[in-house]
Formats: structure tokens, sequence, C-alpha cells
């Protein structure tokens, strides 16, 4: 029998990204709505809230809860070409580690939210705090929380994505899931947005945290996800 | 020559092959041998499960029962052995529509294993083929049926694969293009090929072995 011919796993998950970032370059359909979303959040919290300043759990609570919620725009679209122009198969057809889908979509999303979280987070600091002190130490906290909403986003989008309800349906089983992950993302962030400057009071729990919620839904995202594009 | 085609091995053996969607069974017993580098046609109705036959043999659904070898692989267990092996052209062109015909065909190149100037000369000559390389470079999206489906068959051969899986490969082309796509997916040069089409005329000359399903996916004749 001829031997299995199987496509290097690197060289699949180099194709499978690269066609994901030029699609979204060349198309604009994410980023320019997830940057919009967070932007407009953010100046009606500025007005709704009253508030010219925000400090401490306030601050990360805002700062958290758009950026999710700009996130599932991004998580929605995730496999809507493979859903509607047959990437599905067209991969599924191919001789590879089906796993590494699930790597290059993940990487992708990753992408978007850094791209989206260079945007705005300056704007977040310009609208809301003092000073730009804690910006670089929320970087470990943005690097880790976008990782495991990666992991979780890229999971459910290729679950709901098969259904006609995937709008309401991928958010409405990510949230629960990601409950975890919002409370260490903003319990990590909330000492370094103290007022008077950032703290680390039980910031390294916080991040071990998250470090462990990414390791579990990248294991399950791996384990599963050749079950998942199965008929 | 493979180590199935050595042992006298058919390249395609069903039997009592059943697949179910739900209470609603699609194809019912279908039995039957295909020797290497035949072609099979398949005929039968709307709703016959002629596409569902297509999708098992492409290892994308799973039989609900029943035996199905390809190549010496039994599926669904051993399907990773067969992919890479098996080139389909189905409904949908498989193709994203942002991307050009040329990208396509690259990225499709890439995750079959083809790279560098190996894979540019394929995807070159595979176009010039099918007459479309003055419109490589344009977006799919910007294509005519037509030419998509040029590109289509582009893209199911572009892998040398053995076995050919050909849904309805006459769809939106015109008379020049059906010469064309001929020299790629027509019978001979040893293709293995099971084409579904609602017109025999067209290609019961070229089929050693005719699949006839009616509506429930029983085999009339086989």
């Amino acid at each position: 029998m001829t031997a299995p011919r199987l496509t290097p796993s690197r060289q699949a998950f180099a194709t499978i990204l690269a066609k994901d970032l030029r699609s979204e370059l060349r198309t604009l359909q994410s980023l320019p709505a997830m940057a919009l979303f967070a932007v407009t959040t953010f100046v009606i919290f500025r007005f709704g809230l009253d508030r010219t300043q925000l400090s401490g759990s306030l601050a990360a609570g805002v700062l958290w809860a758009t950026l999710l919620f700009a996130a599932l725009l991004g998580v929605n679209r995730l496999f809507v070409a493979e859903r509607e122009e047959g990437g599905f198969d067209a991969i599924r057809l191919a001789p590879i580690d089906r796993s590494v889908l699930f790597a290059a979509k993940a990487t992708a999303l990753l992408a978007y939210l850094a791209v989206l979280e260079l945007v705005v987070v300056p704007i977040f600091a310009l609208f809301f705090l003092g000073s730009a002190a804690a910006l670089g130490p929320l970087v470990a906290v943005l690097l880790l929380a976008d990782l495991g909403i990666a992991a979780t986003g890229t999971l459910i989008s290729s679950m709901a994505v098969h259904s006609r309800a995937r709008d309401l349906l991928g958010p409405l089983v990510l949230l629960p899931l990601i409950v975890p992950l919002m409370i260490a993302a903003t319990g990590a962030s909330e000492p370094l947005l103290a007022a008077g400057g950032p703290g680390y009071h039980r910031f390294g729990t916080w991040l071990a945290v998250l470090s462990l919620y990414d390791l579990i839904f990248l294991l399950l995202g791996y384990a599963v996800f050749d079950f998942l594009l199965e008929d | 020559m493979t180590a199935a085609q050595a042992t006298g091995e058919p390249a395609l053996r069903l039997a009592g092959l059943r697949r179910d969607y739900g209470d609603r069974t699609v194809l019912d017993g279908i039995g039957l041998e295909l020797g290497h580098g035949e072609t099979l046609l398949v005929l039968g109705p709307n709703g016959a499960g002629k596409t569902t036959l297509l999708r098992i043999l492409a290892t994308l659904l799973r039989p609900s029962g029943g035996e199905v070898w390809a190549f010496g692989c039994a599926l669904p267990d051993e399907a990773w052995k067969l992919r890479g092996r098996v080139g389909l052209l189905g409904h949908e062109p498989l193709l994203y529509r942002d991307l050009s015909g040329r990208e396509n065909l690259r990225f499709h190149a890439h995750l079959h294993g083809l790279r560098g100037e190996a894979a540019e000369q394929r995807i070159a000559g595979l176009l010039a083929a099918v007459g479309m390389e003055r419109r490589a470079e344009q977006r799919v999206a910007e294509l005519s049926a037509g030419m998509r489906q040029r590109l289509a068959i582009c893209r199911c051969v572009l892998h040398e694969p053995e076995l050919l899986l050909l849904d309805e490969p006459d769809s939106n082309l015109d008379a020049e293009g059906r010469e064309l796509a001929r020299a790629l997916i027509g019978p001979g040069e040893g293709r293995t090929r099971v084409v579904v089409s609602h017109d025999p005329e067209r290609f019961e000359a070229e089929a050693q072995r005719v699949l006839r399903l009616e509506a429930g996916g029983k085999a009339v004749a086989a």
C-alpha cells in the first residue's frame, strides 16, 4: 500500500494561519468591528458612569467586560468562511492532523485580540486612567487572558458555527465557560489599576489561575477538536 | 503499482453499505466492486443518496453500517490513510471567495504537502490546462460559476489523487470547459473514478460499472 502522506503539522498550521490573516487583512471583517465596539463602549461607560477617572475593581470591570464582548464579535466570525465556503471539507480532505486547525484558528484569534488591545487599551487609559503606569504589567494579564479566550472561543465557535443560531449559541455557551477567566483577569488587573499607582496584591496568584485555565482549555481543544470535525 | 493492486484487491469494495440521517435511511445495502483505473457511474433521482455515497468515499461521512474498502483502507477506521489520495469535486467548489484562484490553489497545495517551486509549477500547469492563467489573480468572488468550476477541477487534481470523486463534473462548464476538464478528470491514465450524474448518456460510454440508485438509497442494478 502507498504510505500515507501526512503533511507536516508546522506547514499545515502556517498555511491555515496565513490564509486567515490574509483574508482578514483583505476584507477587514472582524478587527474594525471589534475595535469600534470597544471604543464605543468606553464612550458609553464614560458618559454612563459620569466619571473621567476609574480605578481598582471598577476600572478592571469596565476594561474586561468591554474586551470580552468585543472578542465575541471575532469569535462569532472565526469559522464562518470554513462553514460557508467549504473550508471544513477542504481541510478534512487534506492529510493533516486536524488539531492543527484548532491551533491555527486559536492563534489567529489571539492575533486579532492582540491588535485590538494595542489600539483600545491606550484609549481606555486615555479615557479613564490618570497615568499609563499600569499598562506595562497589564500586558502579562492581557496575554494570559487572551490565550484563554482564544482557546475557549475557538472551541465553542467550531461547534456553534454549524448551527443556524450561531450568533446566539456561541455567546450563550461561551460566556459561562469564560466566567472563571474573567474573575482571574479582573482579580489580577484590580491592584494594577488601583488609585495611586499599580500594586501587586495576589497578582501572582491570579496569573497562576489564568495560566491553569489556559492550559486546561488548550489541552481540551487539542483533545476533542478532531471529534468536533467529524460528521 | 500499489500493494492493493499487486494483491489483486479492487480499488473500491462496498458490502451492505448503509447510511442513515436520523430515522431516514439514505443508502441501504449497497454492494459493489470497482477495479483500479475503472470508472463507476452513479445514477439516480434527487435524494437517492448519490452525494452521500461520494462523501462516504471521500471520508467526510461515516457509514452507518456495512463495509467500505478504498485502496486497501477500511473506512472509517483507516480514513486517515486514504486522505490525500482522494480528489473530490462536489457541488461546492471549496474555494475561499476572498482569495484569488492562485492563492486558493496554493492554500490547497500546501495543505497537501506541496511547497515552493514544485507547488508553483504544478499550479501554473493546471491553470494553463483549464485556460485560467489570465484570471488566476482575480478573487474567486469575482469569477463566474464556470470559472469557479474550472478552478475547482484544478483543486481536485492538484495533489494527483488516485481516486477521483466527481459530482456532476460538467456543471456550469461550457463546451470548451468540458473539453479542457476532460484532460484532467476524464478517463484514462489509470484514474479510478466515481462519477455522479443525472445525464447517463454523457458518461455511460466511459464507465465500466454503473450503479443505479432509487429513492431511499437502494441499488436497482450494479
